[in-house]
């Protein structure tokens, strides 16, 4: 029965098609891939290679000259080029986790209880999303200000814990657990926190590990905004800024920095594909 | 529900409408007490939340109707500084102008991208459909290796693409690209589409492997014929949600094209072929510290976003409809 379907439909692609399709499949694959493949590639040209015209795709002799140079010239300057990494680490880490955290702890009652307000409060997070944080960035100066926060970690750090997209997206996620499960343990005599961290968060590991890649896009490729100053507390991102100001004699250094950049986040989320994939199948808006 | 929940109450109090008032509020009281659990949950993200997203809002708001350098204590001008930003700012129109233009062109043709390529690595097999994700993907997470873009279109004839268009003899002096207006925008619009296939482009993939195969089958027997009819009559209608969450992170991302255009073209861009509202809003709000005009502009955008949004997802709620 299975086989006679899928012959079936077999039927319904025409190979000319088919092939029409791959062709620009690959064509536009190459267009998203050609631009990293290079920069990846300048990272590792010795110099006499960058410098090549007409400029070539690939490296010939591998070399990490460049990646030594980095550190090379970074020691000459205010602060040596490790802070940068600690402090991008160190934003990109405790955002990340705070966020997680806070936004599983708001997402389960909105997704699990019906409760006053509950219907309000979603819909100003929906909202939330209809807007880029542009809109905000300058009554945040204000409150930053305020605050007394100017010029330190948490400026960047905190507000990304109520970040909206990621509440939104464990929320949608959390809806599919299913409540008899809750309530086995609610009357076993777990209370609602119990229930959150025991029952639910073990649950929803596919969702952290997507809040996990939305906070890696936005924190570690930061530049601190108008909020940080100080040169110790600047980012990679800030030191990448300056590097490539320094023009064309730091084309195979900034390449390098570049890789360094995309590395990490690239790898998280080969890592954690599967799971992204399956939390955002519940991404959908219900009316 | 709550509301029927109520009125059952008050219908229940003998003593009409002053026990009616009473009866809520102790129903209020009392299911207040019982969420109490709930709410020490919520709290901790939305306080957060409130201060750093929903209060700015507001104070962007108030604040449009003032003069205000953070010096001074604002005063209250009314409607003065939208009036100035309509009708007297001519850069602020153009600017309002780009913004269109790459809306216009980056929203939709980004949306309909992440959608066919969804689509079409969906039919491959496993292992190459999660290499291809992440082909796709990749660009939009790479943080800020855009800047590579700036080495291709250089302007001098080590710029790749002048490089490559002389050797072939296209052109026999390089252009400048990135200073010159009338390319300006378009270079920009590319590369806004290189980094656009983020999180909408997930959402699609995860929406068309969630669709259920049995519908296809009883699509063959009901007489569709080949894929494009499958697409239309079973595919799209199924994916209705994932279409609308991928149309406001796309119209969302598109309005507010800013970071690629300064980083590329500059800030201010010559003849500011690529200002947009939000590079308005840069100048005015954290250079000439114009925080009453600042945030008129940062007003005009919100509505703009908003309004935006709220239009298409009325129009994509009746799709399929």
């Amino acid at each position: 029965m299975k086989l006679a379907i899928r012959v079936k439909r077999k039927v319904n692609r025409s190979w000319q098609v088919d092939s029409m399709l791959f062709l620009l499949l690959a064509a536009f694959g190459s267009f998203m891939a050609v631009p990293l493949i290079y920069v990846i590639n300048n990272a590792f040209k010795p110099l006499d290679e960058l410098f090549i015209f007409p400029p070539t795709l690939f490296v010939r002799n591998a070399t990490l000259e460049n990646f030594a140079d980095l550190f090379q010239v970074m020691k000459n300057s205010w602060v040596p080029f490790s802070r940068y990494i600690f402090n991008t680490v160190f934003i990109t880490a405790a955002g990340t986790a705070g966020h997680i955290l806070l936004a599983s702890a708001a997402a389960y009652p909105l997704a699990k209880h019906k409760f006053r307000g509950h219907k309000v409060l979603f819909t100003v997070i929906v909202l939330s999303l209809m807007f880029s944080p542009h809109v905000t960035a300058i009554p945040n100066y204000m409150i930053m200000s305020a605050l007394g926060w100017m010029d330190s970690y948490q400026a960047v750090i905190i507000p990304a814990f109520a970040y909206p997209l990621g509440l939104y997206l464990m929320k949608q996620f959390m809806e599919q657990i299913p409540d008899a499960l809750l309530e086995a343990a609610k009357i076993d005599g777990a209370s609602e926190y119990r229930i959150f961290w025991q029952v639910v968060m073990p649950l929803v590991k596919p969702a952290w590990l997507t809040l996990l890649i939305l906070m890696m896009q936005m924190l570690w490729g930061t530049d601190g905004g108008s909020f940080i100053y100080s040169e110790q507390l600047k980012t990679m991102h800030y030191a990448m800024g300056q590097i490539i100001q320094g023009g064309i004699a730091r084309a195979g250094v900034g390449a390098a920095v570049a890789v360094i950049m995309m590395t990490v986040p690239i790898v998280t989320f080969v890592l954690s594909q599967s799971n992204v994939i399956q939390t955002m199948a519940s991404s959908g808006m219900k009316d | 529900m709550q509301k029927t929940k109520i009125a059952a109450e008050i219908m229940m109090q003998p003593k009409g409408r002053p026990a009616g008032l009473q009866g809520k509020w102790e129903l209020f009281v009392k299911d207040m007490k019982r969420d109490k659990h709930l709410f020490v949950l919520l709290a901790p993200y939305m306080v957060l939340f409130l201060l750093f997203t929903v209060l700015p809002v507001m104070i962007s708001i108030f604040f449009s109707f003032t003069h205000f350098n953070m010096l001074e204590f604002p005063s209250w001008v009314g409607w003065e500084n939208y009036s100035k930003l309509l009708w007297n700012d001519d850069v602020f129109l153009i600017g309002l102008k780009n913004t269109l233009i790459f809306a216009v062109i980056t929203g939709p043709v980004s949306y309909i991208a992440c959608f066919v390529f969804a689509w079409l690595i969906n039919e491959l097999n496993p292992k190459v459909r999660a290499f291809m994700t992440l082909v796709f993907f990749a660009p939009s997470i790479s943080g800020n290796v855009f800047f590579i873009w700036q080495i291709i279109f250089s302007s001098d004839s080590y710029g790749i693409m002048n490089g490559l268009l002389m050797k072939i003899g296209m052109i026999y002096e390089p252009i400048q690209w990135l200073q010159d207006p009338k390319y300006m925008l378009t270079i920009i619009i590319v590369v806004q589409l290189w980094l656009s296939l983020g999180t909408s482009f997930l959402a699609f993939i995860a929406g068309l492997q969630t669709v259920d195969r049995t519908l296809y089958e009883a699509g063959a027997v009901d007489g569709v014929k080949n894929r494009w009819q499958e697409l239309w009559y079973i595919t799209l209608p199924s994916m209705r949600p994932q279409l609308m969450f991928g149309a406001v992170i796309q119209i969302t991302s598109s309005l507010a094209v800013a970071d690629v255009a300064m980083a590329l073209a500059g800030f201010p861009s010559v003849q500011y072929g690529a200002h947009t509202v939000v590079t308005h809003l840069v100048d005015y709000g954290t250079i000439r510290f114009e925080m009453g005009y600042a945030s008129a502009i940062a007003t005009v955008l919100f509505i703009l976003m908003l309004g935006t949004n709220l239009a298409v997802q009325k129009l994509l709620k009746r799709v399929g409809e």
